[in-house]
């Protein structure tokens, strides 16, 4: 990112510089959320909630941030943020925070939130900084909701908790695929978004640190 | 003492940290090209959760919990319910005891913080610390639960790290595709690992 520009700081985090599939920020708790739709829309609106406004306040306050303590300045006010989410989850959405769990706290140590406070807020002035982080909120919300729609609609037929394909106890015909709602799939998932958006975007490949001379036979090189 | 071994065996296999419940990521992703560093990070993991949860759990059982501070004596003190307060102190909590370990690591066993000294700081933001912490509140284990949940919570998550750096020093010699080289193909690696950790699921002492 060269020149900031507030359509620039908005979009480029969501398929140009992808927090998840570019900087590998964040996937710790992305990926636990995301067996249904509306669990993950939940999720992203926190995060965004909290990555913008994050961001916002920090940047309010950068000038006056000593250096050495701006680490525990930064946690304590994501940490307040989280704390307020998770109120009002509990307090208006009870079923849905049971469903979050520990992964509403998790936020607090989401590498994207602390990512964008100390690399973007803290040189920046507040209105830009606030749109970075609803854009990398956004990025962030995107994946999620992409990995949330695989794999809702191959695990269990639905979107949104409607039946789109129906499931043959229903006396449709599809069979739902049980994989699709363990852990494991969500690995696969993202490593194919990975795999297609750096087919996409070539000068996102990783340079392979030890490369293979040609005609090698593979024993020789082990 | 039974109960405490299955404790043990279920949070290092069945609920493993990394490839159960996806935390730790950032790291376990980013630190797992070498064998050797991965294990210093996982040691450094260990060490932390074994002091912090149970810390953790003291501090939400005598301070924070709801009429946790009647031994306080303070007239109405069993009416107080502290317990929003969990994520700031949990957190203020990881970030002194690392603070505190790196210091002392520095000046006691300075051989030890040599080979950890690069990985503590990275431990205050890893999400399986704090994790771990958040899972001991939700199941409200009691003191003695708590450091054998945080005891088997690293080992599991250092087990997973380890094995995984030891299939990407292999899989430097692989002739990966092109756009799907590094980060894809470790996750691809890694959704095979969880798979096959699922085997442990039901297993029960």
């Amino acid at each position: 990112m060269s020149a900031a520009t507030p359509k620039g700081v908005l979009t480029t985090p969501i398929f140009k510089n992808n927090p998840i599939a570019l900087q590998i920020l964040g996937i710790c708790s992305a990926l636990a959320v995301t067996t249904s739709m509306s669990v993950s829309l939940v999720m992203s609106l926190a995060v965004i909630f909290v990555t913008a406004f994050s961001n916002l306040f920090v940047s309010l306050i950068r000038h006056h941030i000593p250096s050495s303590i701006r680490i525990i300045v930064q946690m304590t006010i994501i940490a307040s943020l989280v704390i307020v989410v998770d109120q009002i989850l509990k307090a208006y959405a009870y079923e849905m925070s049971k469903q979050l769990s520990v992964f509403v706290g998790l936020i607090i140590t989401n590498c994207i939130v602390m990512g964008r406070a100390e690399g973007f807020a803290m040189t920046n002035p507040p209105g830009l900084a606030f749109l970075d982080g609803v854009g990398n909120g956004l990025g962030y919300g995107f994946i999620l909701m992409l990995v949330g729609f695989v794999r809702e609609l191959l695990g269990a037929g639905s979107v949104f908790g409607f039946t789109v394909l129906t499931p043959v106890q229903d006396g449709g015909w599809y069979v739902p695929n049980g994989l699709l709602l363990l852990p494991p799939s969500a690995f696969f998932i993202i490593g194919l978004i990975i795999w297609v958006l750096r087919s996409v975007n070539p000068e996102q490949i990783e340079e392979n640190e030890f490369q293979m001379k040609e005609n090698t036979q593979p024993k020789e090189a082990v | 003492m039974e109960h405490y071994l299955s404790l043990f065996i279920a949070s290092v296999f069945v609920e493993n940290m990394a490839l159960a419940f996806f935390l730790g990521m950032c790291t376990f992703l980013a630190v797992s090209k070498k064998v050797a560093s991965a294990f210093g990070l996982g040691i450094a993991v260990i060490v932390v959760l074994t002091i912090t949860v149970p810390v953790n759990n003291l501090i939400l059982e005598f301070l924070l919990a709801e009429g946790a501070l009647t031994w306080t004596g303070i007239p109405g003190a069993e009416n107080i319910d502290l317990s929003f307060l969990g994520y700031l102190s949990y957190i203020g909590v990881i970030a002194a005891i690392v603070q505190i370990l790196e210091m002392f690591l520095d000046k006691y066993v300075p051989a030890l913080y040599n080979a950890l000294g690069v990985f503590l700081p990275l431990i205050t933001v890893n999400c399986a610390i704090l994790g771990a912490t958040l899972f001991m509140a939700e199941r409200s284990y009691h003191f003695g639960e708590s450091v054998v949940y945080g005891l088997g919570a690293g080992v599991g998550w250092a087990l997973a790290i380890t094995a995984l750096a030891g299939i990407r020093e292999k899989l430097k010699y692989s002739d990966v595709p092109g756009s799907l080289q590094g980060l894809g193909i470790t996750f691809i690696t890694v959704g095979l690992m969880s798979l096959g950790f699922m085997s442990f699921s039901g297993i029960q002492l």
